[in-house]
């Protein structure tokens, strides 16, 4: 899961896999008109602009402009460390969840989470950098994840709020990078948004029934929400009029929506999923515009997602300290495996 | 991981009988044994019965298509710039 | 005298307090493919110990379900053998855990497979294979960690040494269950001792062989994996999820 909180989808649901769906067969059709008899030539820029504007994807070893590149690898790898640092606050429930089911489909989902991580992480190395420099960016914090992630899981309801709200959120982001131009990332989206397709469900599912269960659990839901709900809409990132990145982003088709047309879609779709779970959006200004077709909501606080930016938010420190420690403590671990892997090699060369 | 200490591998898989193995993505591993099970772990979470092939990144040789490659900055010779990447097998939904 | 009951409960048991001990490896493993791999096995025991515990508890009939058997019992009532709810250590303390459990789970299900009573013959059937899975993994990284760098083999041997002793309580006969665990020794210190050459590793001479886990006398972290797993589930007594 990912948020656009950092300079970087559609309905849930069944309306999810379908836009995936489309998105991977607008890919192979794409791929079946090729290109045939457009040779790059002398001119690699205007050839990389007619592919983009063909619909058409940019592969690993085709010529791309250096910025780019580096807008991909930024975004890919960010999207990356957000999936493995964003396995910690749900982690954080896994000992404790309340029933074996719950507790065998949290895990599941956590490691669901690792491994989209590790596709994401491979799809920034097609465009020339390494896993390790990518995992000391984020160790050194000179790379950010969601801030989302910062923020703490204090009950089991927020496990729920995180699967409805933070997947939903990331979902609405995702599902148009399944258009993306760049073609590995395209495709490393189109599987993990049908991973992703259990987790919302999820998470919904566990909100549905503690809304529906003994007065405390229906509190417990209620405060979930009320904690998770403008953390959420800030997963969107600054509103369009202070997003620096978006133009570029969109002529490369890297990105095709702008941060408020997203966060504004998925405010449109919570309202009816917040109805039939019986809980309240904490928003008194939330209501229907007919003329505008959609919600006016409350905007959240950017001046708290540029804090939690920044380093300020509850959980930074604590889940940088975790992954370096889990860094740390494994590093005698893969000496051991590369040591082992070096040995048997020197004995094939010995025998051969 | 660290990369010197652990390369990169090529995973294909066939998703069923019938079908010829297909590249779904990479993943870094010290050994083959170690990427074969990292590969089955990674790449095969939804699915049962599948045969798995892992190849080092090192070992393929790719065609270069055009003159392109002239203008590669240095990062084009290094092994993860492979052609493709995460092909959705045919038909398995809701992997 | 072990009845099919305490006998399903003890596998039960054994599944579900390994699973719990594995989830905490969750965000920390040594590599995030490992952490793919132990969530993996995880679910693997997890998913076996669903399926123990409802059998067991239409056994008993009773009455309880798979969750009245995990989260409303105390550590006393608990059958898991002592091996299982050693904290994890380092990775190869747990590691030189699940060479052991696996290498006792794969003859055990595998026999159970065989065995006349027709749903624990088929619980044996589906765990067998993932169990050979897991002896697979273990047996990997223990030949890594041992055969690897000179700290990893210290601390791979140091954790053999101070798991080892806990291995004995598994093979305490029991001639009247449907798999008698002395009957599987032979195959699992064949396995071990493969395993442990090849990663030039050495077994250790010691005498002790603490036991009690199958009496529900544990050790005392039980409690306080107990403490943690079940605080949500009592929290709210009758509550669904």
């Amino acid at each position: 899961m990912y948020g656009n909180d950092f300079p970087a989808g559609d309905a849930p649901g069944g309306g999810l896999l379908d836009e995936v769906e489309a998105a991977e067969a607008a890919l192979r059709e794409a791929a079946e008109r090729g290109r045939r008899g457009a040779t790059a030539g002398e001119d690699l820029a205007a050839y990389f602009a007619e592919v983009i504007d063909a619909d058409q994807k940019i592969e690993p070893r085709d010529w791309m402009p250096e910025a780019y590149r580096k807008t991909l690898i930024r975004q890919i790898a960010q999207h990356a460390h957000s999936e493995i640092i964003g396995m910690q606050p749900e982690g954080n429930w896994i000992s404790r969840a309340p029933s074996l089911k719950r507790k065998a489909i949290l895990l599941a989902k956590v490691q669901d989470e690792a491994g989209h991580g590790l596709y994401l992480y491979a799809a920034a190395e097609t465009l020339g950098v390494s896993r390790d420099e990518l995992v000391d960016l984020l160790l050194s914090g000179r790379q950010k994840y969601s801030s989302i992630f910062n923020y703490p899981t204090l009950t089991w309801a927020d496990v729920g709020a995180i699967g409805w709200l933070v997947d939903g959120a990331a979902i609405v982001n995702q599902v148009p990078l399944c258009r993306c131009s760049y073609g590995p990332y395209a495709r490393a989206m189109i599987r993990v948004c049908k991973e992703e397709s259990f987790h919302q469900r999820q998470g919904y599912e566990i909100l549905h029934t503690l809304a529906h269960g003994t007065p405390a659990q229906k509190a417990m839901a209620q405060d979930a929400v009320d904690r998770w709900w403008y953390p959420s809409l800030a997963m969107f990132g600054p509103p369009d009029s202070d997003s620096t990145h978006s133009a570029q982003s969109m002529a490369w088709k890297i990105k095709r929506f702008s941060n408020d047309e997203l966060r504004q879609r998925f405010v449109d779709m919570c309202v009816q999923q917040a109805e039939v779970l019986g809980l309240t959006i904490p928003d008194p200004a939330l209501r229907w515009n007919d003329e505008r077709q959609a919600y006016d909501y409350t905007q959240p606080d950017y001046d708290e997602l540029m804090r939690v930016i920044k380093g300020e938010g509850p959980c930074n420190r604590q889940r940088m300290e975790h992954r370096r420690r889990a860094h740390a403590e494994g590093a005698w671990v893969r000496e051991a495996a590369a040591a082992y892997a070096a040995k048997q090699r020197n004995k094939e060369k010995v025998a051969a | 991981m660290s990369t010197e200490h652990t390369p990169l591998w090529e995973v294909f898989v066939r998703a069923r009988r019938g079908l010829s193995h297909t590249h779904v993505g990479s993943l870094h591993a010290p050994d083959a044994e170690l990427a074969l099970r990292n590969a089955r772990d990674l790449y095969t979470r939804r699915q049962e019965g599948v045969s798995i092939w892992v190849v080092p990144a090192s070992a393929i040789t790719a065609s270069s298509p055009d003159e392109k490659d002239a203008f590669f900055d240095p990062a084009a010779d290094k092994v993860y710039r492979h052609p493709t990447f995460y092909e959705v097998p045919d038909g398995v939904a809701h992997l | 005298m072990t009845g099919p009951f305490d006998f399903t409960l003890r596998l039960g048991d054994d599944a579900l307090i390994a699973a719990q001990r594995l989830g905490e490896w969750s965000t920390r493993a040594p590599e995030m493919e490992e952490d793919i791999a132990l969530a993996n096995i995880a679910l693997d025991q997890l998913g076996a110990a669903r399926l123990l515990l409802t059998y067991a508890g239409e056994l008993e009939g009773a009455g309880r379900d798979e969750d009245a058997l995990a989260y409303l019992r105390d550590d006393r009532e608990f059958r898991n053998c002592l091996l299982v709810e050693l904290p994890n250590g380092d990775f190869a303390v747990t590691m030189a855990k699940l060479l052991f459990l696996s290498a006792y789970q794969v003859p055990l299900y595998t026999a159970l497979a065989g065995c006349a009573d027709e749903r624990l013959a088929a619980i044996g059937a589906k765990a067998r294979k993932e169990s050979a899975y897991h002896l697979d993994h273990a047996s990997l990284w223990v030949r890594r960690l041992g055969d690897g760098t000179e700290e990893s083999h210290r601390r791979m041997q140091a954790a053999v040494d101070e798991v080892w002793p806990y291995t004995h309580e598994l093979f305490t006969p029991d001639p009247a269950a449907p798999v008698d665990p002395a009957t599987l020794r032979a195959d699992f210190d064949a396995t071990v001792t493969a395993v442990l050459d090849e990663a030039t590793l050495t077994l250790p001479q010691t005498s002790w062989t603490p036991a009690g886990g199958r009496d529900g006398v544990h050790t005392e972290h039980l409690s306080y994996l107990l403490a943690e797993m079940q605080v949500l589930h009592r929290a709210h007594p009758g509550a669904r999820w």
